[in-house]
């Protein structure tokens, strides 16, 4: 039997506001336990939620990026259920009534584009962390991380495989990194991942029953998650068993997913509207004015980039993979003296990618600052620099820093481009190489190659080669 | 000095005739001598009362003193006051020193008014009578074999037993008003957003608020212009300009307009307090209003919708209170679960407990729309008879309880009797409305008889001045129980 597999994922976002979603502590990560959650988020008595306007902000940038619908009355509610380090007994998230609904992102998976539909984003607070394993025979809590915002977002069953939900996940992170709304740090938990998975027969309408995988913190483990998952449901049925509607999770040592709980010992949250907090109302100024702020979208980038630029759609999405690489870009190429914007990618998606991969650094992070890369390559434009003595610049910049005119001159590396001088280096190579020279003239055309290659090495390579080709068969003609 | 008002005790310190360390030495001296047998103080300290008595006395020396600097209040022990017991009459709460002040507290603190002590109250304010605290009852000083109302029972006999010239209460679905009949003194509870809820323990968010209980209107309308104001800490304080509450107490009431609630007077409402309402009204007829008659017809509604909508607030508001963080926990526990259900079976009492369990149920999913929903619908139809009824009036008009001060375990047994006692203060809290109970008069046995005053929304000033005007023209404010 063929099957299709289907999934959906729930993210939770770690929005970047300073403090949390409804007390006025810090977000900031990695402080000693408990030091960072004040009254309201340990719950002592009769304190109360205020909620941070930063948080619905960034929410409201949310939907706008993805076209979504945002409800201009939401409401939070309360989800209730035991937990230590739940300090109030309830969550405080929204249910019935999110800010966001609607809305589409854009994935590429090989040369497929494909629309995922966003069912909706809801704000809520993060809980606290249970340590097992610090104290023996007890659990410490620690609340710092109590009330931190989240944005939870849902996605249609619109994915079809583990390729193309971890390009949802990465379109994602891309977006949300993008508007700033997270960091997108998955080792400190800011960008979390569920994913809902069933498999049914191919061609069969109604879905098969699902198992939550929980709290995947990075794409890779979501692809292992997902293989995993979907190769033992198709087992199970196979074998004549029925799926039974979980929650599991993904052990990354043994590379499987084993059951947390059923559907039949699932929580019954008694959601409701949360009296502490009215709703919240989205004024349209407001609105307008997150939009005004907003930063152009990748995808906008990517029409301006193959349109404006003539770049290809592969470059143009691999220079929007994030917000900083489209800004560097951009920089460099608005800092050319030449307008080349071909030049200007080809360098930052080689040179520079090749480089900031192997020393492991971002590229905001990047010794080489973007005028000074445009300074390089106009270097290059202005015939000053061959690739090769580029390449040779570059690295000189990159591991020892200083600007591209100084190393030309400290090192030598300038272009020879005096037709007298190359000429001359040509007649002693000619000299030196008699047997080539009678070998040309039989015809050898391999023999005028190893002449031009004797005369780039007398160079340094320091001639422009298509100069040296055009001189040499000149000389040997003559 | 016992049986001042607030007004008296200010001009006192005023005039310098006394000084805050007095009053409180004075005030603290009865409550030693007679809380014993009222049990109406769960937590007295009299070093933290002198401290800021004599900073009160500083104050006015240095020139420095506000209108009530030096009068010395009690609190409900359901505010949390910053190294103060706070327990909010549960045992779950038994060994919680507040490390923060509630709003009232602290404008309290600013307005340089010392704390007398933290007043007993039924558990979490879960009661009618002031009998489930888990720091036992509290007697009303008319009759010490009679409850003093509740939930806040104590703040009622203690400002009526001259322990306190005033204190703070809370009023979830007649807490302030209820018990203030029941003891002859007069309570307000005000607008829902006047007050703000910061640092006061949760029963029921959308209906608490918090108000003040005294002898007098016009110590109600000062003590109000202490409490009220905008707290950014409450998302549901109310942003208004500050108001001075005692501004219209000299009115003269002519031309007013008092409505009176069929529903208010029909066979619920017998002998002693129908009489005694009734006189009240012929008392406001000589004063210049005129009455006319109004329908609130989904009042009778009330108590149900309310005996769902608190209950279910009530059931997440106390989660909190698990045996993690602070106050009790049960001592021998094989897990967590364990450790849960313990500490919450010993740590809350039944009445608690049983409002949870309906609380829990009436928001459980296949329930919720049938119960809460509808409750909340219920809840804006009683909004839109109030409405209704100030098209044709400016205050409404009727009894603060159905019966006088009922005996110690009369009712302890029948919750159902036991809501009943709020029947005519429910609805005030379902709307948000302010009301205010005085004394209007006593029963054959000699209990005082509470008369209510409900006004539209922001109308408090309006109010005192409506029952100030009733105290210049009668005296029923001033009896005092027998022995106090």
């Amino acid at each position: 039997m063929q099957w299709e597999t289907v999934i959906g994922l729930e993210v939770h976002t770690q929005l970047t506001t300073q403090s949390k979603i409804f007390s006025g502590a810090s977000t900031a990560f990695g402080a000693e336990p408990n030091r960072q959650a004040c009254g309201v988020d340990i719950a002592l008595p009769g304190v109360l939620p205020v909620l941070n306007k930063g948080a619905v902000e960034r929410a409201i940038r949310f939907g706008l990026a993805i076209g979504a619908r945002l409800n201009r009355v939401n409401v939070f509610a309360r989800k209730n259920y035991f937990y230590p380090d739940l300090p109030k007994g309830y969550q405080i998230s929204q249910f019935e009534l999110p800010i966001v609904e609607g809305g589409t992102l854009t994935i590429q998976v090989g040369d497929q584009e494909k629309t995922v539909r966003i069912t909706r984003a809801h704000l809520e607070e993060d809980a606290g962390k249970s340590l097992h394993e610090d104290f023996h025979g007890m659990t410490g809590i620690d609340l710092n991380r109590a009330g931190t915002p989240l944005l939870e977002i849902v996605s249609e069953p619109d994915m079809r495989s583990a390729k193309e939900a971890v390009a949802y996940a990465k379109a994602l992170h891309t977006l949300v990194t993008w508007i700033g709304t997270c960091d997108g740090n998955m080792q400190e938990g800011s960008f979390r991942v569920d994913a809902n998975v069933s498999v049914r027969p191919k061609g069969q309408q109604e879905f098969g029953t699902r198992r939550e995988i929980k709290n995947l913190n990075s794409f890779r483990f979501l692809e292992q998650a997902i293989d995993y998952e979907v190769r033992w449901q198709i087992a199970q049925i196979e074998d004549g068993h029925k799926i039974q509607q979980a929650t599991v999770l993904f052990d990354a040592d043994t590379g499987e997913t084993r059951m947390m709980r059923t559907k039949e010992d699932a929580h019954d949250y008694r959601y409701f509207p949360d009296p502490d907090l009215l709703p919240v109302k989205l004024e349209e100024d407001w609105i307008e004015q997150v939009k005004a702020a907003m930063p152009e979208l990748p995808q906008a980038k990517q029409a301006r980039y193959t349109g404006e630029f003539g770049l290809s759609a592969y470059d143009a999405a691999t220079l929007t993979a994030s917000r900083a690489m489209a800004d560097y870009f951009e920089a460099v190429a608005a800092a050319l003296a030449k307008a080349d914007a071909k030049l200007a990618a080809n360098w930052v998606m080689g040179e520079l990618s090749a480089a900031l991969n192997k020393a492991e650094l971002d590229i905001a992070m990047s010794p080489i600052p973007a005028e000074r890369l445009a300074r390089l390559l106009g270097r290059i434009q202005d015939g000053t620099l061959s690739g090769k003595l580029a390449r040779q610049v570059f690295d000189i910049m990159w591991t020892e820093g200083g600007e591209p005119d100084v190393i030309i001159e400290a090192k030598g590396l300038r272009q020879m481009s005096d037709n007298g001088e190359i000429e001359r280096i040509i007649d002693e190579v000619l000299a030196a190489n008699p047997k080539s020279v009678e070998e040309f003239r039989a015809g050898k055309e391999k023999a005028f190659n190893a002449l031009v290659g004797q005369v780039m090495k007398a160079t340094k390579g320091k001639a422009n080669p298509a100069q040296v080709n055009e001189l040499l068969r000149a000389r040997l003609a003559g | 000095m016992s049986q001042q008002t607030i007004k008296n005790l200010a001009d006192l310190l005023a005039s310098g005739k006394t000084s805050s360390v007095e009053l409180c030495q004075d005030y603290l001296a009865r409550i030693g001598a007679r809380n014993p047998e009222l049990n109406a103080f769960i937590t007295v300290d009299p070093d933290k009362t002198l401290a800021e008595a004599r900073a009160a006395d500083a104050a006015r020396a240095a020139g420095s003193a506000g209108p009530l600097t030096g009068v010395p209040v009690a609190h409900k022990d359901i505010f949390c006051a910053e190294g103060w017991l706070t327990t909010c009459g549960s045992r779950m709460l038994h060994n919680f020193v507040s490390p923060y002040d509630a709003h009232v507290i602290s404008q309290f603190k600013a307005a340089g008014m010392p704390t007398l002590g933290k007043t007993n109250m039924d558990e979490f304010a879960m009661g009618s009578s002031n009998e489930t605290s888990h720091f036992g009852a509290v007697k009303n000083p008319w009759d010490v074999a009679r409850v003093p109302g509740g939930s806040s029972g104590g703040s009622a006999a203690c400002v009526a037993a001259g322990l306190a010239p005033a204190a703070t209460g809370t009023d979830t679905g007649g807490s302030i008003r209820q018990p203030a009949a029941l003891t002859g003194i007069t309570g307000l509870k005000p607008t829902y957003g006047v007050v703000s809820r910061y640092g006061m323990i949760a029963f029921a968010s959308s209906l608490d608020q918090a108000g003040p209980m005294a002898r007098t209107a016009e110590d109600c309308a000062l003590l109000l212009n202490v409490m009220a104001g905008f707290d950014e800490r409450d998302s549901t304080s109310l942003e208004r300009e500050n108001e001075d509450y005692a501004r219209d107490l000299a009115k003269p009431l002519n031309g007013l307009r008092i409505g009176l609630p069929k529903e208010f007077f029909g066979a619920g409402l017998t002998g002693d307090t129908a009489q005694a309402v009734q006189a009240a009204i012929n008392e406001f007829r000589k004063l210049g209003a005129t009455t006319v008659e109004v329908s609130l017809p989904n009042s009778g509604l009330s108590v149900a919708a309310y005996y769902v909508i608190a209950p279910a607030e009530a059931s997440s508001n106390l989660s909190r209170f698990d045996g993690v963080r602070y106050g009790y926990r049960t001592k021998d526990y094989t897990d967590l679960t364990d450790m849960y259900e313990k500490t919450r079976a010993e740590g809350f009492g039944a009445e608690v407990k049983r409002r949870i369990l309906i609380g829990t149920y009436v928001l459980s999913h296949g329930y919720y729309d049938a119960y809460y929903i509808q409750a909340q619908k219920l809840r804006r139809l009683i909004a839109q008879d109030f409405a209704k009824a100030y098209e044709q009036c400016d205050v409404i008009l009727g009894p603060t309880a159905p019966t006088t001060a009922f005996k110690l375990g009369e009712k302890a047994d029948d919750p159902v009797q036991m809501y009943l006692s709020d029947i005519y203060t429910i609805a005030v809290n379902l709307a948000g409305l302010p009301g205010i109970s005085m004394p209007c008069g006593f029963d054959a046995q000699g209990l005082p008889i509470g008369l209510q005053l409900i006004g539209d929304y922001f109308a408090e000033a309006r109010m005192l001045n409506v029952a100030h005007q009733y105290q210049l023209a009668t005296d029923w404010h001033q009896r005092t129980p027998g022995g106090y």
